[in-house]
């Protein structure tokens, strides 16, 4: 065990690093001068001058990258260059809207997704599963955005239960979470889907298996040995996917955020983006990767505590 | 062969449906989009604009046509750019198992799948600048080590067969045999795999048009066309609703389909599924 987490956690250092030189270069390199490209065409020459002086660009391009990379890691995110503020703050603001959509569309998209793959997989080939499975389709089919779109027109729209965007802050909480119902319903809907199909399959696959018929055989009945044998077998599978879901949720919601003008992170990226901000583009970016990369190790780990078999390969 | 399910039909015609509306539209739709007609704008479903037009006074059967020709080419460029690079990858690491190629190629392709890829899209269209092309490229990068896996886990058990010591023993290269035997083998595998890349492929050009990142003016495409419908959703709803439904049934098309073929291509997977 100590073998396998040591490798991942090999893995996971190489990750970031090759992840953080990406975007290093993705943004520093690529473009030529940074500072001509964040000031844009009018530019005069001493206002590069001075911004190239302010970013340290200065330097050469593996001390601008250990220099960023060691700031970070003391926490330490650069200045934005249109706020005028350390971009850590600005992240510190942000993620109170990012997270908890994350977590409400995780909870969401669970809830739905579990009983519902169940109900597909013990009424297997009837009805009920091929209805379940045909919705499924649709939802993983369906674009979270317009899914989004279509949610303000019926309910902020023309029903008026909800505003159609707009944070009003965590000072007013039962506002702030009404805020978040439709963006965190339209993120869940395709996540949904998909963990649904993984339930009922899983399930299938499980009672299949010889010890269901014994445990039947041994006069347990058919919601019981489900309840007591099979979801616990089942649910190894789904606990993973639901895992690597909320990296998947928490960069979706880069383009729920704009739906629904959410200032969370998405938002602050795409401000970054529009207004050349390369500073915090940067930094929000990483903060983004690291998260889901992290997760993703998390997962693995988990998994293997699980399930010794997986430490082997 | 048995009986087709219908699965695999429905996919297949909405497939087929598409193409050929995308085929139309390269030399000929209803009206010119470039062409804009302001005093005509907004206008209802009628025999002259049979899904109105948009608040530019574009046709909205034109601009359907034109955007879903663009979200399909942009998809597949990018499913071909995954294919042409990723396959050999994983070809050449499942004929050398276990060397160091072996190792850097999964390693490699173990690193991009850790990638948010939407994020990392977002960023190369962003600096880059936002065109058809970035998304295209944005896209298919991620394909790269989706097919490498494929192509790697199809082969694998096929280096094992006897004849494939067969070739060996008559002296042919690993590149060859790659070629000419394992390759064909596997090319159900990665059909299956190119449709469903290819219907993630439209969803992702979707969500990068929708932001601004991917086609630009005058271009259409289905996402770009939910972009400028957003501010219309209060009162043309349709504007916004229609290129919705249009991506929508490609990819639940896209998706029988793969699902489809995948059933029908391995007739192990079928009898399981009885």
């Amino acid at each position: 065990m100590l073998r396998y987490l040591l490798i991942r956690a090999l893995s996971l250092s190489l990750s970031l690093v090759v992840a953080s030189i990406v975007i290093f270069a993705v943004i520093e390199v690529i473009p030529g001068d940074p500072a001509a490209f964040m000031l844009g065409l009018n530019a005069t020459e001493d206002a590069i001058a001075n911004l190239r002086a302010e970013l340290g660009l200065g330097g050469s391009l593996v001390e601008r990258y250990v220099s960023w990379i060691t700031g970070m890691l003391q926490g330490d995110f650069g200045t934005s260059y249109t706020y005028r503020v350390p971009v850590g703050e600005l992240i510190a603001d942000r993620i109170w809207v990012s997270l908890p959509l994350a977590i409400f569309a995780l909870i969401l998209s669970t809830l739905i997704a579990i009983p519902v793959g169940i109900i597909a997989a013990t009424n297997r080939g009837n009805g009920g599963d091929f209805a379940i499975m045909g919705l499924t389709q649709l939802g993983i089919a369906v674009p979270n955005f317009w899914f989004a779109m279509l949610l303000v027109l019926l309910f902020a729209v023309t029903l008026s239960w909800f505003s159609a965007g707009g944070f009003p802050g965590w000072d007013n909480p039962g506002p702030a979470l009404k805020s978040l119902v439709l963006p965190a319903i339209a993120l869940a809907l395709p996540q949904a889907s998909i963990l649904a199909r993984v339930m009922r399959s899983a399930l299938i696959e499980t009672l299949d298996q010889d010890y269901i018929r014994t445990a039947r055989a041994r006069g347990l009945s058919r919601g019981e040995t489900i309840r007591r044998h099979a979801l616990r077998n089942a649910l190894i599978p789904v606990l993973t996917i639901i895992g690597l879901q909320f990296s998947f949720l928490l960069a979706g919601a880069i383009i729920i955020e704009n739906v629904f003008f959410l200032p969370g992170l998405g938002r602050l990226v795409f401000q970054g983006i529009t207004q050349r901000d390369l500073v915090v583009v940067e930094s929000v970016t990483m903060l983004l990767v690291f998260a889901v990369i992290v997760v993703t190790f998390l997962v693995d780990i988990a998994y293997a505590i699980v399930d010794p078999r997986l430490r082997r390969k | 062969m048995t009986r087709l399910p219908p699965a695999l039909l429905i996919g297949a015609a909405i497939t087929l449906i598409y193409a050929i509306i995308a085929l139309i539209s390269l030399v000929w739709t209803p009206y010119d989009i470039t062409n804009l007609q302001v005093s005509n704008r907004l206008q209802d479903w009628s025999a002259t604009h049979w899904l109105g037009t948009d608040q530019l006074g574009r046709d909205m059967v034109s601009m359907l046509m034109e955007g879903a020709r663009t979200s399909i080419a942009v998809a597949i460029v990018a499913v071909g750019i995954g294919m042409a690079v990723g396959v050999p990858l994983g070809l050449a690491a499942a004929a050398n198992r276990g060397s160091l190629l072996d190792e850097v190629i999964m390693r490699g392709n173990d690193l991009i799948f850790a990638f948010p890829s939407l994020v990392i899209a977002i960023l190369i269209t962003a600096i880059w600048g936002p065109s058809a092309t970035n998304a295209i490229l944005a896209i298919g990068i991620f394909n790269i080590p989706v097919f490498a896996r494929v192509a790697r886990g199809g082969a694998l058990p096929i280096w094992t067969l006897d004849y494939i010591l067969a070739a060996r023993t008559a002296g042919k290269t690993r590149t060859r045999i790659s070629a000419e035997h394992v390759l064909p083998n596997i090319a159900n595998l990665l059909i299956v795999q190119a449709t469903i890349q290819f219907s993630l492929g439209i969803l992702a050009e979707a969500g990068l048009s929708y932001v601004g990142l991917g086609a630009q003016p005058p271009t259409s495409s289905l996402g770009r066309m939910l972009s400028e419908s957003q501010t219309m959703i209060y009162s043309d709803a349709w504007l916004a609703v229609l290129p919705g439904l249009a991506i929508v049934i490609l990819v639940l098309g896209l998706n029988l389909l793969g699902d489809g073929l995948r059933d029908a291509l391995d007739p192990r997977l079928r009898r399981a599924r009885g």
